[in-house]
């Protein structure tokens, strides 16, 4: 039985277009001229890389000196190479690119694949490690010297021991939450970066984080009024990402913003970046955040509160950050002592 | 025929001046994230390595400069092609200097890791430095794809790390008030956190002269300024 007989045609496979076998690959590729500049980007590269323009130099756009070696020798010598391909900012990424020529056109293909997880997993394992053995030792230490005390002078000290082991009990309970949030974060850092296709309300989002969070609103004496708009307000993200934004940011504001009872919630359309955006901010009106600390906030373990113990885990923020960084979206923070804080989260709409 | 190939000959030219300019911006990119890594991993190797690296930088300057005067005395550009000419020559500077920065960071390297300094000293730093990074890499897509829509917002972004610098300025001094043994180190730090925050402002000029190579406007100076109620101001310890 020959080819033409199951329904193929062997002309087919002589005219096949590389925009088609493009569209058919599942990694980015690029088409490029002579000169470099890109003539097809498939939807795979669209994705990992945002829209590349038609004619964009394709050296200019990714710029490492051994990218630089491996197009000079590409466009210069024909000669086909692979090349190792990092990015750190604004999320660790990391490619192996291999560049050869294709057809008689003159044209030449760049295949990008990703290699994060491997890179991801090896930096997640040592920041785990650091972060842990560094954050987990101090809540660890006093729990250590309350043990101490307890076996030795305040033995019979029956009002100390209760005292002590409530403190022992805070301490644990946030050694608990500490542990769970470096690993949501880690499980964040690991999952493959990619722009989201679907768009989802985001109004929904939010109503679904205020109704599961009802409980804690009430435990602290808050009321949460969420004004949330009549039609859908569509973004392209991850649900499971964005629910956990809004439960941190809400949990803060229940947590910082006892004291104002209340927390709004407003969500609007906005043209304040560079592309239309979704915006939803959180409103406290508790204590507030000094200025100094506002652009400091969301690191890891950056401490707003000096000598108490401290509330959080010191990764709420970093966690919501690094969601919207993936989302290409962004936090920002307006607050002053005493008059509350505002946390807006920018999501770009479509 | 002739005519032809004089007029690619010129376009050639162009684009090489181009590729250059990219190279450099890869160059400068992958200077600073090694000079900050070494700092905050104290690893000597990595900083010697990015001090004996800066020459490539200065020599894309300096080549650069001589193109691109020899291209306005031969071809005599007007209108795109000037300001494509001065661009490159504006912003080859811009690069220059941001190498010599990551190259003064790494500098430092040796003198900060003589002892171990704790870990919460270098997470700002990081922050940083990773604002930095992202602004210039951002800047240096822009160039590549010439889609200047993001660039007035971009512009923005810088006073975000201007107001990180300055908490991180006050947070190295209450380090060093704790313990005189800190003021070595942290006045290191300060300096290298000092070199990052220009970076930023390198990237910025960047963004600016690439705006103004695409469009032949200059962005306006005065920009319409959010509520700055937040920006730090501090008393006497004053940043910057």
């Amino acid at each position: 039985m020959d080819v033409e007989a199951r329904g193929g045609n062997l002309d087919a496979v002589d005219t096949l277009s590389a925009r088609d076998l493009a569209a058919a690959l599942p990694d980015p590729v690029v088409i490029i001229d002579g000169r470099g500049a890109v003539l097809h980007a498939n939807q795979p590269a669209g994705i990992a890389f945002g829209q590349i323009p038609r004619g964009t130099l394709l050296h200019h756009k990714f710029r490492t000196p051994e990218m630089q070696q491996l197009m000079g020798g590409l466009l210069r010598e024909r000669k086909a190479a692979t090349i190792d391909y990092a990015e750190r900012v604004p999320i660790e990424r990391a490619f192996r690119v291999c560049a050869m020529p294709v057809g008689s056109g003159g044209l030449f293909a760049i295949h990008f694949k990703d290699q994060s997880e491997t890179r991801r997993i090896d930096r997640m394992r040592a920041d785990f490690i650091a972060n842990a053995s560094h954050e987990l030792r101090t809540p660890l230490a006093s729990i250590a010297g309350f043990i101490e005390t307890l076996r030795g002078p305040a033995r019979n000290d029956e009002k100390a021991r209760d005292n002590f082991l409530q403190i022992m009990q805070a301490q644990t309970e946030r050694m608990a939450r500490l542990i769970d949030d470096l690993l949501s974060l880690s499980r964040i850092e690991m999952k493959p970066y990619m722009r989201s296709q679907g768009e989802i309300d985001i109004g929904e989002v939010v109503a679904g984080v205020v109704e599961s969070l009802g409980h804690l609103a009430r435990e602290s004496g808050v009321e949460i009024v969420f004004d949330r708009p009549a039609s859908p307000m569509l973004a392209p993200g991850s649900r499971d990402e964005l629910i956990q934004v809004f439960e941190n940011l809400l949990e803060n504001a229940c947590k910082y913003g006892q004291a104002g009872g209340r927390i709004d919630i407003t969500m609007a359309h906005s043209r304040a970046g560079p592309s239309p955006e979704v915006a939803v901010t959180v409103r406290d009106h508790g204590q507030g955040i000094a200025e100094e600390h506002i652009p400091r906030i969301t690191e890891r373990f950056y401490r707003v509160e000096t000598g108490r113990a401290p509330k959080g885990t010191g990764l709420g923020l970093a966690i919501v950050k690094h969601i919207l960084t993936r989302h290409e979206g962004r936090l920002t923070v307006k607050s002053k002592p005493g008059e509350g804080a505002a946390f807006t989260v920018h999501l770009p709409a479509g | 025929m002739n005519s032809q190939h004089i007029v690619r000959a010129y376009d050639d030219e162009l684009a090489t001046l181009g590729n250059r300019i990219a190279a450099m911006g890869g160059h400068a990119e992958r200077m600073v994230d090694e000079a900050v890594g070494a700092l905050i991993n104290a690893d000597v190797a990595l900083a010697r390595k990015v001090i004996a690296d800066d020459i490539v930088l200065d020599e894309g300057q300096r080549w650069i400069d001589d193109r691109a005067i020899l291209l306005i005395a031969k071809r005599q550009p007007m209108a795109d092609d000037l300001r494509e000419i001065i661009g490159t020559i504006r912003i080859a500077a811009d690069l220059e200097r941001v190498g010599d920065l990551g190259k003064s960071i790494a500098k430092r390297v040796v003198a900060v890791s003589d002892t171990r300094q704790p870990v919460q000293l270098f997470r700002g730093l990081e922050a940083l430095a990773t604002l930095a990074l992202t602004q210039l890499k951002q800047v240096l897509d822009v160039y590549a794809s010439r889609s200047i829509g993001a660039i007035a917002f971009m512009r923005d972004r810088d006073e975000e790390i201007d107001a990180m610098y300055t908490s991180l300025f006050r947070e190295l001094l209450t380090y060093m008030m704790e313990d005189p043994r800190n003021i070595s180190p942290c006045t290191h730090l300060l300096f290298c956190a000092k070199n990052i925050e220009r970076i930023g402002d390198h990237a910025t000029n960047i963004a600016e002269t690439v705006y103004y190579v695409v469009t032949g406007e200059q962005l306006p100076l005065e920009r319409p300024k959010e509520d700055k109620s937040h920006r730090v101001v501090l008393g006497s310890s004053s940043a910057s």
